[in-house]
């Protein structure tokens, strides 16, 4: 499993491998946002935390067609389920690459870019801890749109639409987090609801990514 | 460890292909698997893989036990020969590679880069993965491809090797490899089309 992990790493660095696509994405969005919107200081603030975290997830998405479909195309996926390694793994592993090459720079660049868009202070630190609780849950199910179409060739469209539906919980409660923080308020209710989503996804969705994997390799 | 393929019906894209396949695959044998393009041999050797399901009949002592090569060598372009190898040997829960690089000859490209190498050249790296599995059982399809003639008698040598530690291979080709191997030719096994039960059922 390991072994999986820092292969998936190794390739995602190397040249051609797609860090820092989800990256570059999220910075050319937001860096866009104040041009488009104006130079309203207030209105950006108020729409920051739900720029940023629409921006963190649409990054996600743009990643996750290389996430199997590379390795169906040159056969390792075969050799992979023949391998000892259980599928259910396989499929975690690749969503914890996928969120350790994607979600991990997103929560990271996020604070840089919230005062682009003039992010109120308190609000910060609530930003990161939504993107932490909730880019896992991102990963895990885009993991799993990402089984579903990984025998189509220009799979990309149709596990988008699959995907956003999905989607949209997460980012719901995730952007709710972010702007209650902002505007000093309680985030306790969507904090939870947060967590509860992301842990339910984690928990459940690799058995059903593994499942539909199975039925697109025969 | 005894492959056992009983009554063994395989379907395509829905559509039943081979029908009634039956062989025992003993320790220390190979068995090669012929039969003219299209009749079902890639689906024969996934189904015994495992990795679809079986239509009819059984396999038994495949769980666990095969190591599979298919048409796509499963290489990474960015990662060297030995970063290639020593991923899969990892995989199967083993280590070192030197025999596997000895035995197709790819010590002086350890530290190429897999997109860079030729045709031949990715086809061994792909079959020396089967020396890193430990697998007893090789199931391997058209193994030979882009192979030139040292390469295949490398390979070749590669399986009797492997058949004298009580191994035992199950490969699909059309070429001779020169081993003392029992042929199975697969095309009597050609599934027969479905009865028409109703002569307008066509329309319906």
């Amino acid at each position: 499993m390991i072994a999986l992990l820092l292969r998936d790493l190794k390739l995602a660095f190397r040249a051609g491998g797609g860090f820092g696509l989800g990256l570059a994405f999220f910075l050319i969005v937001t860096v866009m946002v104040p041009f488009s919107v104006g130079p309203q200081s207030e209105l950006l603030a108020r729409i920051a935390p739900g720029v940023l975290w629409l921006g963190a997830l649409l990054a996600c998405l743009l990643s996750l067609d290389r996430l199997l479909a590379l390795d169906w195309e040159d056969g390792s996926l075969d050799l992979l389920a023949t391998a000892p390694l259980p599928l259910e793994s396989t499929v975690t592993i690749k969503a914890l690459a996928h969120w350790i090459t994607t979600g991990l720079p997103l929560i990271m660049a996020a604070p840089v870019l919230g005062v682009l868009l003039n992010l109120p202070v308190q609000g910060f630190q609530w930003l990161v801890i939504s993107l932490l609780l909730g880019t896992p849950a991102l990963s895990v199910i885009g993991t799993f749109g990402a089984a579903l179409t990984v025998g189509l060739k220009r799979g990309g469209l149709l596990m988008s639409l699959l995907v956003m539906p999905l989607y949209v919980p997460t980012l719901i409660f995730g952007s709710e987090v972010a702007r209650r923080g902002a505007e000093g308020m309680a985030v306790q209710t969507p904090l939870l609801l947060l967590a509860g989503i992301s842990a339910a996804s984690i928990a459940l969705l690799p058995f059903a990514s593994a499942a539909v994997l199975r039925v697109n390799l025969r | 460890m005894t492959l056992n393929v009983t009554d063994l019906s395989v379907a395509r894209g829905g559509i039943p292909v081979l029908e009634g396949v039956s062989f025992a695959l003993e320790p220390g044998r190979a068995l090669i698997l012929r039969g003219p393009n299209g009749i079902g041999k890639t689906t024969l050797l996934r189904t015994v893989a495992g990795l679809q399901p079986t239509l009819k009949g059984r396999v038994e002592g495949a769980e666990d036990q095969i190591a599979y090569a298919a048409h796509s060598d499963g290489l990474k372009p960015t990662l060297t020969v030995a970063e290639n190898l020593t991923f899969w040997a990892s995989v199967f829960g083993r280590n070192g590679i030197e025999q596997a690089l000895d035995g197709f000859d790819l010590q002086s490209l350890r530290d190429r880069q897999a997109g860079a190498l030729s045709a031949g050249q990715k086809r061994r790296l792909g079959l020396s993965r089967m020396l890193v599995t430990g697998r007893p059982i090789w199931i391997m399809d058209e193994p030979t491809v882009s192979l030139d003639k040292t390469s295949v008698a490398m390979f070749a040598e590669a399986v009797r090797a492997h058949l004298g530690q009580g191994g035992s291979a199950l490969i699909a080709t059309h070429i001779d490899l020169g081993l003392e191997a029992e042929v199975l030719d697969v095309g009597p096994y050609k599934a027969k089309p479905p009865e028409i039960d109703d002569f307008d059922g066509g329309f319906l």
